[in-house]
């Protein structure tokens, strides 16, 4: 497949793990990259809450997510890639799994599962760089960015199981600008459900038959980190970010929906840096109480979102704001 | 290295294109307060507090990169502000936790604190219920006060031992110890002089040495070693590399020690006995190499990975030992003093030589030659604590029982006693002086440096090891060939003892560059240069120990090495 990265430009491939980098430029800088030795790693760690679309994808769709990292294997010109692997996923695809990979070797494609001790900041790129090669899982300083300094210091392509995915269907021509959205409604997950991108929250919930007969507001993005909606915006919305959708009851209390998200992330923090290692933990000390001090919530959610090291203690302004902006703050 | 113009607050600095903005500050004295950051160690920005803006956006300067016309502002609202968030969250329970903030000790930590009102109680930091870890009786840390700004790990790692290491995801990160049961600690203190918050720090000494100083049925005496008079100066501001000599022996005088002596003096002994040893083993044909031992890290190194080469190890007591000895024993009987009641104080660049002090093994007469070790931080904590302004002071010789020479003040350069000992052992082979007494070979802030020196026919092949990271490929090298070397000085620390573990904070390749000049301007100066003219020590090796019956001499001036445990 001597055009795969024009085919991908041309689809419109972005990142699906969240951050909707450019596909297509991510294949070429790695291509472009100097050095013999490269790897291609697909991202499989999915530890943001309402998520659950990967391993969707892992257990229906396997074969086109290695077809997808085998086709970037050729592109990049490496026979080497590995799996970052959410251990409760490793328990549930191990069997088909290990047949593919025999499978491939008999064309010389090495496969390499690392199996994750399942954490939200494992799906950083350079922190499960940092695990794969045996050291604390930790966000690296950037640059020198994956694609040129990666996995042991060799240009890297990682991908998420989405996108590994899609590059299948698109080397197939049967790319049709599609999107996973993991369902969860007043605390239960409902589905995985696929519908073209382009449609907004509003249609999903409708089309999928989940529209709620209650007052309700969203959650979209993942169900720490990603961005909430009222009733009223979810018709100019669309899907964003890492494809979850999460509705909450109106009625549901500040306190309980802050004091997941806070607990969330104080668990979740890696600890490297103090704003986001303090922060959290301080964040949730403060829900430890009844009453909710805004002010110096907002104090602590400003601090990690301007000066933390990486985007899981910059992120944490996003549901804040967004909750008191379009929720909380029109009661 | 192409230059660059930057702005720092509108000042326009010129700097190397791509040149850490926190760096660039630092070399031109503007503040810019940061916890995380080592110029010879990776870049971390773990701490957030180097905070400065750029076009209106807030960043880490240390991860900044100077390039043609950046404007950085240094202390606008938005940095002011965010700074002393991350402040009050990195030190949360900092001030009520350590050691010193509760003695009231000087602390640059608290200082910074107090500049900018940061007070460690507006936030909350896990209880994490973990005990203060012991290194020996050198060091300790304690997980609950480190702020996991990595610096003693790496530094660890650079020095070849990798003892340290972060452990605990979020709010639990913090110091641990290596799960490796293969790598044990060798106590050379690199980790607390890299600790920004004394959460790694010396086993402190301080107030049995007040005690001491307060009792009056006890003769206290001061003895310092040759590396901390060219760095304690920076603790008051003064450039690395000043010699405070005279103003150390006036403020120990102030301080209340009875008399003021000088690790050099034991220094001198220890060349004596080392340079005799070299001669002897020239003479038999071997056993090739020898090592120096006066480097306890080193020495408890070899004890624990390289036990097969503890024979290889010169019997010679390390300077401290050997003027305590001298003291307890020589001193004790002239001046008719009952050895039981002398108290020596030791003042060390170094956090092994507490580690040393106290071993059994170095005993003279049931007594231990030395008492405390202070480390130059910790000298520097009494003299603040007693209002001493160390520069300001007069100066004054040290006591007689403390004369030295040149050779022994180059001691804390890495190859000094390498040097010195050639000085001597030169001497003791050819019965006749050295014209010209330096060997610039074995200079320098080199790791390995390695020469081969003729002395009387004979082609001596030396090496000299600083960092014991480099212990490794001189032993790599003597497996192969193992007649490579005859004579091999190792100093745990990058520099020798100059860049020891006690010493002032920051210690930095370009600071213990500074410093080790300053040694050999002491040497320079002096009239005599070669431990074996020293007058003192030829009385002591000359008359008083051969007046001893030879065990006594053994005790005095010898030692034994053993195979070590981890933790031993
Ligand atoms: S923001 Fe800091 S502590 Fe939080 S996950 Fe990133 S690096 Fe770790
Ligand atoms: S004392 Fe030396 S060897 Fe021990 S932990 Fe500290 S740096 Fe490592
Ligand atoms: S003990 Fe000190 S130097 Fe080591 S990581 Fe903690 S704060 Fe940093
Ligand atoms: S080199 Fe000097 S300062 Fe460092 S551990 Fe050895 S004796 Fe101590
Ligand atoms: S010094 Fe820059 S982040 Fe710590």
């Amino acid at each position: 497949m001597r055009n795969i990265i024009k085919k991908i430009d041309q689809a419109g491939l972005v990142g699906r793990g969240g951050a909707e980098f450019p596909t297509a430029r991510k294949w070429q800088s790695v291509k472009d990259a100097p050095g013999k030795v490269k790897y291609v790693v697909c991202n499989a760690s999915e530890g943001e809450l309402g998520l659950f679309k990967d391993i969707f994808i892992l257990e229906h769709h396997l074969a086109e997510v290695m077809k997808g990292m085998v086709l970037a294997m050729d592109t990049i010109k490496t026979k080497k890639a590995y799996f970052n692997l959410n251990q409760n996923y490793h328990k549930k695809i191990k069997g088909k799994l290990g047949k593919l990979i025999k499978q491939y070797a008999k064309q010389d494609y090495e496969f390499e599962v690392f199996v994750e001790h399942p954490s939200y900041i494992g799906g950083e790129e350079t922190a499960l760089l940092d695990a794969i090669e045996g050291k604390r899982t930790q966000p690296r300083l950037k640059p020198p960015y994956p694609s040129d300094a990666g996995l042991f210091g060799a240009p890297t392509l990682i991908n998420n199981v989405e996108t590994f995915y899609n590059v299948a269907l698109v080397a197939e021509d049967k790319y049709k600008n599609d999107r996973f959205c993991c369902l969860t409604v007043d605390g239960k997950r409902i589905d995985v459900y696929r519908q073209p991108a382009d449609w907004s929250l509003e249609k999903i919930l409708r089309e999928t038959g989940n529209y709620p007969d209650y007052d309700f507001f969203v959650q979209v993005g993942g169900s720490a980190s990603g961005v909430v909606y009222n009733q009223k915006q979810l018709s100019k919305n669309k899907l964003s970010g890492a494809g979850s959708l999460e509705v909450y009851r109106a009625s549901m209390k500040p306190h309980q929906l802050l004091s997941q998200w806070f607990e969330f992330y104080a668990a979740e923090s890696c600890g490297k840096c103090a704003p986001c290692r303090q922060g959290t933990f301080n964040l949730w000390k403060l829900i430890d109480k009844k009453t909710i001090d805004w002010k110096k919530i907002m104090a602590i959610v400003e601090t990690m979102e301007k000066t933390s090291f990486c985007g899981l203690g910059k992120s944490i302004g996003v549901p804040v704001r967004s909750y008191l902006k379009n929720v909380e703050g029109r009661k | 290295m192409k230059q660059v113009a930057i702005k720092l607050n509108g000042k326009k600095i010129k700097c190397n294109e791509g040149a850490s903005v926190l760096q660039v500050a630092i070399d031109h004295n503007i503040e810019i307060p940061h916890f995380c950051y080592h110029e010879d160690l990776p870049i971390d920005a773990n701490c957030r507090v180097c905070l400065v803006e750029v076009d209106g956006k807030v960043m880490t300067s240390c991860t900044l990169k100077a390039q043609a016309g950046l404007a950085v502002k240094l202390n606008t609202p938005a940095v002011a502000k965010l700074r002393k968030e991350n402040m009050e969250l990195l030190l949360a329970g900092h001030t009520q936790r350590c050691p010193k903030c509760q003695k009231n000790y000087a602390c640059q930590t608290r200082e910074q604190m107090e500049k900018y009102g940061v007070t460690g109680k507006k936030y909350e930091r896990p209880c994490l219920n973990l005990p203060i870890h012991k290194m020996g009786s050198a060091a300790e840390f304690d997980p609950e006060q480190c702020i996991g700004c990595n610096k003693c790990v790496e530094m660890c790692q650079k020095i070849g031992i990798g003892f340290l290491q972060l452990k605990g995801q979020a709010a639990k990160n913090s110091l641990a110890i290596t799960d490796d049961k293969c790598v044990d600690c060798i106590y050379c203190g690199q980790c607390t002089v890299h600790c920004p918050v004394a959460a790694v720090r010396e086993q402190n000494q301080i107030e049995q040495v007040k005690a001491a100083l307060k009792d009056k049925s006890k003769i206290v005496i001061a003895q310092c070693a040759p590396s901390v008079r060219c760095s304690i100066g920076e603790e008051f501001g003064v450039k690395p590399g000043t010699n405070l000599m005279g103003e150390i022996n006036t403020a120990l005088r102030q301080l209340g020690f009875d008399r003021v002596f000088d690790v050099n003096m034991g220094a001198d002994i220890t060349t004596w006995v080392e340079a005799k040893e070299l001669v002897e083993r020239i003479k038999n044909g071997g056993p090739f190499p020898m090592f120096t031992s006066c480097c306890p890290g080193w020495v408890k190194m070899a004890e624990f990975y390289y036990p097969a080469m503890l024979e290889h190890l010169t019997t010679a007591r390390s300077p401290q030992i050997h003027s305590g000895g001298a003291y307890k024993t020589w001193w004790a009987e002239e001046e008719g003093i009952d050895p039981h009641n002398i108290v020596v104080v030791s003042l060390m660049p170094c956090t092994s030589k507490k580690y040393e002090a106290q071993m059994d093994k170095f005993k003279v007469d049931g007594h231990r030659p030395v008492d405390y070790v202070l480390t130059t931080r910790e000298f520097a904590v009494l003299l603040k604590d007693q209002n001493i302004d160390l520069p300001k002071l007069k100066k004054s010789t040290v006591d007689p029982y403390g004369t030295f020479s040149g050779a022994a003040a180059i001691y804390g350069a890495s190859g000094g006693v390498m040097e010195s000992a050639l000085r001597t052992a030169y001497h003791f082979l050819t019965g006749k002086e050295l014209k010209k007494v330096e060997f610039k070979q074995v200079r320098g802030m080199q790791g390995v440096k390695r020469a081969t020196i003729a002395i009387n026919g004979h082609k001596l092949k030396v090496a000299v090891v600083a960092t014991a990271a480099n212990v490794k490929l001189i032993m790599e090298e003597i497996k192969k060939d193992p007649n490579a070397y005859h004579y091999i000085e190792v100093m745990s620390c990058p520099g020798g003892c100059i860049g020891g573990g006690g010493q002032p904070i920051p210690s930095t390749e370009r600071i213990i560059a500074q410093r080790i000049a300053g040694l050999y301007q002491i040497d320079d100066k002096m009239q005599v240069r070669c431990a074996h003219k020293n007058p003192i020590v030829r009385r002591y090796m000359e008359e008083y120990i051969p007046s001893l019956p030879e065990h006594k001499q053994r005790e005095l001036l010898y030692t034994s090495y053993s195979k070590k445990k981890r933790f031993e």
